[in-house]
């Protein structure tokens, strides 16, 4: 895009960098990613008023310019290195006024750092509630930048913000914060010496950060670490002086232009929410409640615009099949691609009311209780406080969930995380569920207001918790860390929720899955065409013409013959070969070889194996036809005439989607984030292992 | 008297850190010696505990609160 200047938005989190974000640039926002690294950039377009373009990067929320996690350690890369195609022109702070002090911290860093900046002073309405006074003046003043009071939840002062934006200096004006070199004389002057570097800041981040800068060559981390050694340069010991000294500077600044009233601070209105939201009992029963609420939501809210989708669907692949001239690019289209594409679009609106709630949660500030709450237990099973929003995202989608475990430090924690979030009841198993559920569970009322099918499906969602703690608990003790865990968070106040914000992340998450999941699901749906439409040699002629004869059009109408010549056929294409291959493995799991087809096809995704059950018992490959198809599995015999789906059959299959890991897209993103393939390829394993073990205690014991 | 010493409502200044990496963390968090520590409330089972620190409140564990060592 062609813009006239690059802004870059830096700031601690909870300060509403991303309403400020939201509201300079609208709609015209792009995620991508940062190269080289997997933390998404969120880049928008801001029209100022001289009539230029700017274009405006939203840096991931920071305490200081030394990261303490992935996401974090990108802010000083696109900040200082001059290479950089994302380098800004001018460097927006934002500050939060109800607690300056910690906030300018990361200013005086950004500062040091001798690129152009201007302070934006979010949060005065709540400053001035806090009775806060704040000289304005006297700060740009005593810093030498323009600081522009905002408050961009109300979206107040955000004209005179892009005013600002638009006349700022080309060159940095501010003011020095503190004496750098003292931190290091040496180690300064000749790292600026040897890798021509004239910011001192500069110089002295680089002999901290030197490992994990990807714009160092090898040989220059080497020459830093050296020479670290020769001047007996102690990182952390420094980082805590300059820590100190910052806050000295700070405190000389605040001390004649902040004042604050003296007022018992213990009665805030968050306090007191606080008192009820994390109380030893209420607490968790609420949060409890709460969880319950988001489930039968996503449940109830999401049937009527999931059967508008699913119709959408039925409805264009049948206009098109009337349209387009039969034949097998045709069927390719339609069935193949439009089929495939029909199965993602179905889970959009559960994937949006997901995470909608959960950005409402993250936004009024109650995630946060939640981890300080849940920390402790799941610190007993190797996990962390923050682990708890990827677990209950993985309710959803297991895919936005291992990316949301980027905020959690820990690389031991971090792993657990990623390794037991697919193992949580994602969206995609519930058709599968719901299917053989309603198979074999009679719809009946127990105690007058639980139903038998509810339970069994509520009963599946707790299951895939214990399990997923259970698997946690044991990779505790298998991988071995050096680092430490630490939980050093912020709990922020009670916000009321932004809802352009909630709207934004509905509308990103599910943009996102439909792109990460709907290239595999149709890349898989078009294999999947291909092989249950071609069988080997000339045995789909063969079969076409065995029906052709007499005895069997004249005992069959149209409709009767297709059909039965569609599943002969599908017996004897690769994809039924595949199945029969199969058989003798999964056969002491209670399955025959149309399951296995519908085994391996899921291996791509779940949900796929409705769609392939509806085709092998040769009905029209649409999911509408639900009911249809499961009156066709339900009447479904084995040669000697026994049905094919008993209960035990049925238990076994949900325990095996229970436990396997059916998803190319978490593989894909696992891989990811990991940035090394043995991470998936252990998942798989241990997945498809416990998978195969549970399918096979529950046959035998239900048989 | 460390930190984890506290009960809910107390309060105390930071005079020292045990531990050098865990104080450069707290330290950019604003809890800083000379700052005033409260005590807000302690987690439903007895751990984490959340501390109103500078004008904000900070949760972190009983382990990470006995570093911090209060005058």
């Amino acid at each position: 895009m062609d813009t006239d200047i690059k802004v870059a938005l830096v700031g601690n989190p909870n300060t509403g960098k991303s309403t400020l974000f939201n509201v300079l640039t609208g709609l015209n926002q792009k995620i991508g990613n940062f190269p080289g690294v997997t933390v998404d950039k969120k880049t928008g377009v801001c029209e100022l008023p001289d009539g230029r373009k700017a274009q405006i990067i939203d840096l991931p929320g920071t305490y200081s310019l030394y990261p303490k996690s992935r996401d974090e350690s990108i802010v000083f890369s696109v900040l200082a290195d001059r290479s950089n195609p994302l380098k800004p022109d001018l460097v927006v702070v934002i500050l939060d006024a109800s607690n300056l002090k910690r906030n300018l911290l990361l200013y005086t860093q950004v500062a040091d750092l001798k690129v152009p900046v201007i302070i934006a002073l979010n949060m005065m309405d709540m400053a001035q509630k806090a009775e806060i006074t704040i000289d304005v003046n006297a700060i740009a003043n005593k810093l030498g930048v323009p600081v522009v009071p905002i408050s961009a939840r109300k979206g107040e002062g955000i004209d005179k913000l892009k005013e600002a934006i638009a006349f700022a200096n080309k060159i940095p004006l501010q003011e020095d914060t503190i004496d750098v070199d003292v931190l290091a004389p040496q180690l300064i002057a000749t790292i600026g010496e040897e890798l021509h570097i004239d910011n001192h800041y500069f110089a002295l981040q680089l002999a901290h950060q030197h490992e994990t800068l990807h714009f160092l060559t090898p040989e220059q981390s080497e020459r830093i670490e050296e020479l670290e050694k020769e001047f007996r340069f102690h990182s952390q010991k420094s980082q805590a002086a300059e820590t100190i000294a910052r806050y000295n500077f700070i405190n000389d600044l605040l001390y004649d232009t902040v004042t604050k009233k003296e007022t018992a601070q213990d009665q805030t209105i968050s306090n007191r929410i606080d008192r009820v939201l994390t109380h030893k009992t209420f607490g968790f029963v609420l949060f409890l409640g709460i969880l319950l609420f988001i489930f039968q939501s996503i449940f109830a809210w999401s049937a009527y615009p999931m059967k508008l989708i699913g119709d959408f669907f039925v409805w264009a692949q049948s206009s098109l099949h009337h349209v387009l001239p039969s034949g097998p690019l045709t069927s390719l289209l339609v069935d193949g691609v439009m089929g495939g594409l029909s199965g993602v679009m179905v889970f959009i609106p559960q994937i949006a009311i997901l995470f909608g709630f959960i950005s409402i949660l993250e936004d009024t500030g109650y995630m946060s209780r939640v981890t300080f709450m849940m920390d402790r237990i799941m610190r007993k099973v190797g996990l962390n406080g923050k682990s708890v929003v990827p677990l209950i995202g993985g309710f959803a989608c297991a895919v936005p969930s291992i990316m949301s475990t980027r905020n959690i430090e820990n690389w031991k924690d971090r792993m657990i995380t990623i390794m037991v979030t697919p193992l949580v009841t994602c969206s995609a198993r519930l058709p599968v569920y719901t299917l053989l559920i309603a198979l074999v569970v009679p719809s009946r009322n127990v105690w007058w207001i639980f139903n038998l099918q509810g339970l069994a499906l509520t009963g599946m969602y707790l299951f895939s918790l214990v399990s997923a703690v259970t698997v946690a608990y044991v990779m505790k003790y298998i991988l071995k860390s050096r680092e430490r865990g630490y939980f050093i968070m912020e709990l922020p106040v009670y916000r009321m929720p932004r809802w352009k914000n909630v709207g934004l992340t509905m509308y990103d998450r599910s943009k996102a899955f439909v792109l990460q999941a709907g290239k595999v699901i149709i890349a898989v749906s078009v294999i999947l065409w291909v092989l249950a439409s071609f069988g080997p040699g000339d045995q789909f002629q063969q079969i076409e013409q065995k029906y052709r004869q007499p005895q069997y059009s004249q005992h069959f109408n149209a409709d009767e013959l297709h059909r039965v010549i569609a599943s002969e056929k599908l017996e004897n294409s690769y994809a039924g070969m595949l199945g029969h291959a199969i058989e003798p493995v999964i056969r002491p799991l209670g399955f025959d070889w149309k399951i296995g087809i519908a085994l391996i096809t899921s291996f791509a995704a779940r949900e796929v194996f409705v769609g392939t059950m509806a085709t092998i018992y040769s009905v029209d490959g649409d999911a509408e036809k639900m009911e249809s198809v499961q009156q066709k599995m339900q009447t479904a015999k084995h040669p000697d005439g026994s049905p094919v789906f008993t209960a035990a059959v049925a238990f076994s299959l949900m325990m095996f989607y229970a436990f396997a890991m059916q998803c190319a897209s978490t593989v894909a993103v696992v891989y990811r984030e990991t940035k090394d393939w043995r991470w998936p390829a252990a998942q798989f394993a241990y997945m498809t292992v416990l998978a195969y073990l549970a399918s096979f205690i529950t046959y035998h014991l239900l048989r | 008297m460390r930190l984890s010493q506290l009960e809910v409502g107390q309060s105390g200044i930071v005079k020292e850190f045990t531990d050098l990496e865990m104080s450069v963390k707290l330290m950019e968090m604003g809890c800083l010696p000379g700052e005033e520590v409260r005590v807000s409330r302690i987690a439903p089972l007895g751990d984490p505990i959340a501390i109103q620190v500078s004008g904000y409140q900070l949760s972190l564990r009983k382990r990470e609160a006995s570093t911090i060592i209060l005058q």
